[in-house]
């Protein structure tokens, strides 16, 4: 029994710069990282290599002392080049070298039908792929130990620029449906993969069997996994829900049927300063630089891994994030602007009618944003903003003054357990206040969860 | 800027003046701060400057019409006028030279507050005081001393607002403060019969009156003559039906110098609703709460005021631009959209109850937005709770 759910609240943002459905031919990225920052919850890390040793793709690298059944794989086979740490010896990335050919740590095959379900999960745990399966509560690397009551896959996602998985997953439905079929005996309940409602399901999720398809449609974040679950089957206090975006279902579907930890993935290089925005072949934690170097239109650029909502800013030599599909480049936003806050104009993108009165006039007008703050932080003073772009039944402006008043049981009341970061980046975006919305968010969370 | 900016920042000679210093360069240059590294990387265009202005923009239109109808209320309870648009410019200038000061002084005043308190409590100066400033000097009879004004304004931005921490933490709202503060603190100013024209050294023709249509309105109640009849042969010396509908809808009336018209407010309203700045609900609740009100009043009908028909309560005295203006300041209102229903009802019904029941206070929304000020929270904290509710019994089923 598949769902259909219309949402009406929530924001497009249209940029320039969306990626062209072709695969381009870049030079292939030379190096490649593992950033234990990428993973939400990491606690301390332990690192299992040392500069200088041969690694096959799929070689356990890292493992986090506090959940150290999981183990964190090489993307690629080469040599572990350089260990970086920042401050008080924090463990930012590991480099690997890459070789030219790939060779890949080969494992046994798995057997769906007649393996355990506690023997699966260890098997996954011990492959690579298990960090693609997040829980909520708090958006954190799941337990092999607990038992979810779903799992949630999104196959399509509404983040600005954002890749399209119809067409980043063609030819992969073999994995996604081995992938799903490996999720299914992991729950207790149902596998839900949900689409987008406003266009025709596409080829690679039309055949998928075992899941409940389900239908979403609407502005952004009708997307987002967040919003999906509180839809379909919300996480209450106590109960485990499981995600894991359809590139994760993939790579566990490879790992079932092939016996490798096979980190390939189709991302979109996007942005209004990127001269030709495309699709590349490539594998987790590449090095972006081959792709987004001589591709510029300009020098002053903000180069981000993942979208411009959510993502994370990294530079030129920068690293494409564990969980990212996409690379965004924008104008950096650090000038003066001579009473920019008072001058009508119709280049500037605004939710709000007091700026974009007329936007409503060319709704497909597609912006070129920069990372300027646009104003400074001030108290909370417009109301129902937050709410008109939430398609969920909570009340961010609420939640986000009992986490900055850290009142614990008005964070949980208030939804805190059906929210992660990414599920009010709009209100960020929105805020007339400019507050910091998705870190207070991960603060209001990691009060909840290690109290 | 970036020159004198080492001067403001700490270690430099004018580190004490830094918020001072901070405002001045936001207000001229939109700052060059950047996103951060993780989250949005992008922010939408709006900022609180922008959002203030445009109610400074909203108000406008009752500024002008003020200051227009302070010289000619002048004029016509002087002898000198009798159609509307004749002496255009005396008028207008007559009712600049009079309301122009005011303004002056309010945002003086206030904003030297302002700048003070940013400075001592280092927090950055709030921008919400563009629409206090404004807001003030639209509530207050155009013969208010000067004094008074900035009096009135130093108060309340320091009582109802800075000592909860600045615009945002506010419980009650800016402007309604100020004149609550003149009404009991200076009755003899901003109460009556004699203060809402400006007569000058002149004297009035004979047998004029000062009164407000809701005074007169109220003496009808007393007297027992009906109310729009009372309100049609109000000084009839000046002039036929001063009072009539359609001047009172227009704002040809004696009164505060911004609130007497309307027309104006909803103008108004239209800025604000087509901005999104102001909550619709609150706006649209108000008015129906009157005349919801105004109608059970003619069901009960115990005097001539009672029996008065509601829309009369709608063009009568400030519930336009109060309700307008003042209900929907986004921080003092109710937070929860339900909430603002409700809230915005209560302002309503509330005003025609005071304004027809107690003979002490002839204009009700003054109160009875302030009174539902210190309920928003409450109004709120069920609405809140109703959402934890619902969260609380999915769980269990």
């Amino acid at each position: 029994m598949s769902k259909i759910v219309k949402l009406k609240k929530g924001f497009d943002i249209n940029l320039v710069g969306k990626a062209k459905q072709e695969l381009s031919d870049f030079a292939a990225a030379q190096t490649y990282a593992i950033k234990p920052t990428d993973f939400i919850g990491f606690q301390r890390p332990k690192i299992l290599v040392n500069e200088g040793d041969t690694v096959k793709a799929g070689t356990p690298i890292l493992i986090d002392k506090a959940m150290d059944q999981i183990i964190f794989a090489s993307p690629v086979s080469g040599e572990i080049i350089e260990i970086k740490r920042g401050d008080r010896r924090k463990l930012l990335e590991i480099k690997i070298l890459a070789d030219k050919s790939m060779t890949f740590q080969m494992s046994e095959k798995v057997d769906l039908v007649s393996i355990a379900r506690d023997a699966l999960a260890a098997k996954l745990a011990a492959s690579g792929v298990w960090p693609n399966i997040i829980q909520r509560p708090f958006g954190i690397i799941a337990n092999p130990a607990d038992t979810p009551k779903a799992i949630f896959i999104s196959g399509f996602d509404t983040h600005p620029l954002a890749p399209d998985y119809g067409f980043t997953l063609q030819g992969e439905e073999r994995f996604l449906q081995a992938g799903i079929d490996t999720l299914a005996k992991l729950t207790s309940g149902k596998v839900h993969l949900n689409v987008d409602g406003s266009k025709p399901v596409p080829a690679v999720f039309s055949g998928i069997k075992n899941a409940q398809i389900n239908q979403f449609s609407g502005p952004h974040p009708a997307g987002n996994v967040g919003i999906q679950i509180h839809h379909l089957d919300p996480v209450n206090k106590g109960e485990i829900a499981w995600t894991v975006s359809p590139v994760g279902v993939v790579q566990i579907g490879k790992f079932i049927l092939e016996g490798i930890y096979d980190s390939s993935k189709i991302i979109a290089i996007t942005g209004s300063e990127i001269t030709k925005p495309t699709y590349v072949k490539t594998y987790s934690g590449a090095n972006v630089s081959s792709f987004v170097k001589g591709n510029l239109n300009s020098g002053h650029v903000r180069v981000i891994s993942g979208n411009v909502l959510t993502g994370e800013k990294i530079n030129l030599e920068g690293f494409l994030g564990f969980y990212h599909s996409q690379v965004t480049v924008i104008p950096e936003g650090d000038y003066y602007e001579f009473l920019g806050w008072a001058k009508p104009t119709t280049e500037k993108l605004s939710y709000h009618r007091a700026l974009g009165l007329l936007s409503f006039l060319t709704p497909k007008k597609e912006y070129v944003l920069d990372s300027n703050g646009r104003g400074e932080e001030r108290a909370f003073v417009q109301t129902g903003v937050f709410e008109s772009v939430t398609p969920m039944d909570i009340l961010p402006m609420y939640l986000l003054k009992a986490i900055l008043a850290e009142d614990f049981d008005e964070i949980e009341e208030l939804g805190i357990y059906e929210i992660v970061e990414e599920d009010l980046a709009l209100c960020e975006f929105v805020d007339v206040s400019k507050h910091p919305v998705q870190e207070l968010i991960r603060k209001g969370i990691e009060l909840i969860q290690y109290s | 800027m970036d020159k004198q900016r080492p001067l403001f920042e700490k270690g430099g000679k004018l580190e004490s003046l830094y918020y001072a210093f901070e405002a001045g360069e936001t207000f001229l240059f939109s700052p060059n701060h950047t996103t951060g590294i993780k989250g949005a990387q992008v922010k939408d265009a709006i900022d609180l400057k922008r959002m203030m202005i445009t109610v400074v923009v909203a108000l406008i239109p009752c500024l002008i019409f003020g200051i227009y109808n302070t010289g000619h209320q002048y004029l016509l309870a002087t002898g000198g006028t009798i159609g509307l648009w004749d002496n255009f410019a005396d008028k207008f200038s007559t009712g600049a030279i009079l309301v122009l000061p005011i303004v002056l002084v309010a945002y003086a005043a206030g904003g030297m507050v302002e700048a003070v308190f940013a400075v001592i409590r280092k927090h950055p100066i709030n921008e919400g005081f563009l629409v206090t400033g404004m807001l003030i000097p639209l509530v207050v009879p155009a013969t208010t001393p000067l004094w008074q004004v900035a009096l009135a304004t130093v108060f309340a931005v320091v009582i109802a607002k800075e000592v909860f921490g600045g615009t945002g933490m506010n419980i009650l709202n800016v402007a309604m403060t100020a004149r609550a503060f003149l009404y009991f603190a200076y009755p003899m100013q901003i109460s009556g019969d004699q203060v809402w024209t400006y007569l000058g050294d002149k004297a009035a023709v004979d047998g004029f009156s000062g009164a407000t249509a809701l005074a007169v309105a109220y003496n009808a109640g007393v007297d027992g003559v009906p109310v729009t009849e009372a309100l049609s042969t109000h000084n009839s010396v000046l002039g036929a039906d001063l009072f009539s509908f359609s001047n009172l809808f227009m704002g040809w009336i004696p009164g505060s110098i911004g609130e007497t018209s309307t027309l104006m407010a909803l103008v108004g309203a239209l800025i604000l609703i087509g901005t999104g700045v102001a909550s619709w609900k609150i706006i649209v609740s108000g008015f129906a709460g009157a005349y919801l009100m105004g109608f059970v009043m003619n069901l009960f009908a115990a005097n001539e005021y009672m029996a008065m028909p509601p829309q009369y309560h709608w063009v009568m005295g400030g519930l336009a631009f109060g309700i307008v203006f003042m209900a929907t300041d986004p921080v003092s209102a109710s937070q929860t959209e339900t909430g603002k229903w409700i809230y915005g009802l209560l302002i309503g019904v509330l005003t025609v109850i005071i304004r027809v029941t107690n003979p002490a206070y002839p204009e009700g929304i003054m109160l009875a937005v302030l009174f539902m000020n210190v309920f928003a929270p409450l109004i709120d904290y069920y609405v809140v709770k109703a959402n934890k509710t619902r969260r609380l019994q999915r769980a269990t089923v």
